[in-house]
């Protein structure tokens, strides 16, 4: 087998009809992989109404930009969404396959992957591939070991954690558009969408924003959250996040539980207002450029991480940053 | 109603993970080992679902060496029926434990897998849908609510996506994953362990089930993450707000 045969399929993520930010880093991925081996990449969009998602996915350099449209696809579910992916990267001839983490790649991947028979990682931090040896790191036992591993097989299936790659540099020319026939007779229906509670809350994604304010369970009531670590983010421009306490206490929806189970994030400034820094949740934070921590206790553990760390109560600390803020 | 669960056994969640000194592989000495705790909220789950049902059977199913034999125990004195032990010593990557699992499926035949998302120490979160991936089914991931009635076609499940709580309706046979949301596991009693030393226990391997349980994956070299130093303390809000612009992260 000659190196240059490798062959990337990006699969894109779209947020009400936009491309979301993280998936830029798997394109960067790509970019880096296509470079590396002397192949090339395409990318995948399912969704419904996708027309002008094709221009902006076609900044990059892909060789292709593939577009799966149809109204079964408006809310994609793994069935028929993974049997799309499957199709385009068997006729494609893809050898990679890859999507930024999130619960909609990790949903459909792992059945892509199974349906081509295919080895898979998930949240890849980088990759190293010469010709056909590839290693690629992740890490282990909620972020406190980095293996680095061998991903054998003809065709490779990963998801990369989004804030390891830096954003994709662009391409002079546009790529060509392609539209991917979709036979709707043959697709499975064993999984109905039903409705979803996506809440547009006027603030940005914590994977993808500058600073993340971030509330434990020093917030005693969904209204302190939204007044203290809401008010915060709000004077800054910033992303809100929680831990798992809050999530399940019903304080804070399950959307912002920041850590081992919920969102990995690695912004520029991380602020963890009272909450302990349980290893759990410091698996999703602790590569964050810089982080501040408030606690009352001078024990608690996030202060070993924090770059700046302040003991005190989140009720008056909190307050006096938004005014001064302000 | 028939569930099929598998159970991994993993380091308990509390594990301080330390690294073998020559780095081959990660401490096991004096760890102490648990269900994964997200495959003991899909026990859970499942035993509610039969004892609401009033009848059916909860199978669980381990991969790995006869030291998961515990695991299964456990599972059994939670209150499962029976108990399956794959022995594989080897390493083993997601789509080979899937193989495995699917070939089980095929041979037991259950109406629900009910599985964890992810196990606590890969963080791979891929199992279940690859096994959905390899029989053609229905699948659920990440759910934190579960609506089944005795004699559905179909299961109402609460998705937890990065988007928010997704609801669906997913056709049965199917593999659904749960999320921490679910349920609190009960506590394993006295009288549960005394009644499972009494339930089956089978053991087979790969080979008996016509599986080859070859992983893709090699791990070829384990290190620490970096640890991060404490920084600072300061002793005030301005003075953490002059540090902060200092470095030009807040305007
Ligand atoms: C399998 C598994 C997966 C998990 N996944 C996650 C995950 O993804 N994300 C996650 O976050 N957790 C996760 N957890 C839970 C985790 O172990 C902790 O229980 C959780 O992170 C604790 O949240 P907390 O820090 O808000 O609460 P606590 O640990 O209770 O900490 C509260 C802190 O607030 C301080 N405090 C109290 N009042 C004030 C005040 N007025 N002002 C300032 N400080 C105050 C206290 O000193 C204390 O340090 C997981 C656990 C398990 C077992
Ligand atoms: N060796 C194993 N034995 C039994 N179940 C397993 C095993 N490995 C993974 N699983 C199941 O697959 C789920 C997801 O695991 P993973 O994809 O490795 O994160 C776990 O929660 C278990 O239910």
């Amino acid at each position: 087998m000659t190196a240059n045969s490798t062959h990337v399929l990006v699969v894109a993520e779209l947020e009400r009809g936009q491309v979301k930010g993280a998936t830029l880093a798997a394109v960067a991925c790509a970019q880096q992989i296509a470079q590396k081996t002397g192949g090339r990449f395409d990318i995948l969009a399912l969704g419904h109404e996708t027309s002008s998602v094709g221009d902006a996915l076609g900044k990059y350099g892909a060789g292709r930009v593939y577009l799966a449209d149809s109204s079964d696809l408006k809310n994609p579910q793994a069935d028929k969404a993974s049997q799309v992916i499957t199709q385009v990267a068997k006729t494609a001839g893809a050898t990679v396959v890859i999507a930024a983490s999130s619960t909609f790649s990790k949903d459909i991947l792992p059945r892509v992957a199974a349906q081509l028979d295919a080895g898979m990682l998930t949240d890849v931090l980088s990759v190293t591939a010469e010709g056909n040896d590839w290693t690629l790191q992740r890490a282990l036992f909620a972020g406190n070991v980095i293996a680095t591993v061998a991903l054998d097989g003809p065709v490779k299936v990963f998801t990369v954690r989004a804030s390891a790659f830096a954003a994709p540099s662009p391409s002079s020319t546009a790529s060509p558009v392609a539209s991917v026939e979709l036979n709707s007779a043959g697709q499975p229906n064993q999984i109905k969408f039903v409705s979803c509670d996506e809440k547009p809350s006027g603030r940005p994604d914590a994977t993808e924003a500058r600073i993340v304010v971030s509330g434990g369970r020093a917030l005693k009531n969904s209204e302190d959250f939204e007044r203290l670590i809401g008010g915060l983010a709000d004077v800054l421009g910033a992303a809100v996040g929680s831990s798992r306490a809050l999530v399940d206490a019903g304080i804070t929806p399950n959307a912002l539980q920041i850590g081992q189970t919920g969102k990995v994030v690695a912004p520029e400034l991380y602020m963890a207002l009272g909450m302990s820094g349980a290893i759990q949740h410091l698996a999703g934070m602790k590569d964050s450029k810089r982080i501040v921590a408030v606690n009352t206790d001078p024990e608690a553990p996030i202060f070993e991480v924090a770059d700046y760390g302040l003991v005190g109560d989140v009720y008056q600390v909190v307050p006096e940053l938004i005014q001064k803020l302000k | 109603m028939k569930f099929l669960v598998p159970l991994k056994r993993v380091f308990d969640p509390d594990t301080r993970i330390r690294l073998k000194a020559d780095g081959s592989g990660v401490e096991t000495d004096g760890v102490k080992y648990a269900i994964n705790p997200f495959d003991a909220i899909a026990l859970e789950e499942a035993l509610r679902a039969r004892d609401l049902h009033g009848s059916g059977e909860v199978v669980v199913v381990s991969i790995g060496s006869t030291d998961s034999q515990e695991q299964l125990r456990a599972g059994l004195a939670m209150g499962a029926d029976r108990a399956l032990l794959v022995r594989h010593e080897a390493e083993i990557d997601s789509l080979a434990v899937a193989k495995i699992l699917a070939a089980v499926y095929k041979k037991e035949q259950p109406n629900l897998v009910l599985m964890g998302k992810q196990a606590i120490d890969d963080d791979s979160n891929q199992v279940g849908q690859m096994l959905a991936g390899l029989l053609g089914i229905g699948q659920a991931t990440f759910i934190s609510k579960l609506t089944l009635p005795a004699d559905a076609n179909e299961a109402t499940c609460c998705r937890e996506t990065d988007a928010g709580l997704e609801i669906v309706n997913v056709t049965l046979p199917a593999v659904i994953t749960a999320d921490l949301r679910l349920n609190e596991p009960r506590y394993v009693t006295a009288l549960g362990i005394m009644k499972a030393k009494k339930k089956p226990l089978e053991e087979l391997t790969p080979a008996d089930l016509g599986v080859d349980a070859t992983s893709r994956v090699r791990t070829l070299k384990l290190g620490l993450a970096p640890k991060r130093s404490a920084g600072i303390r300061v002793q005030s809000v301005d003075e953490l707000l002059q540090k902060l612009r200092a470095e030009t992260l807040i305007p």
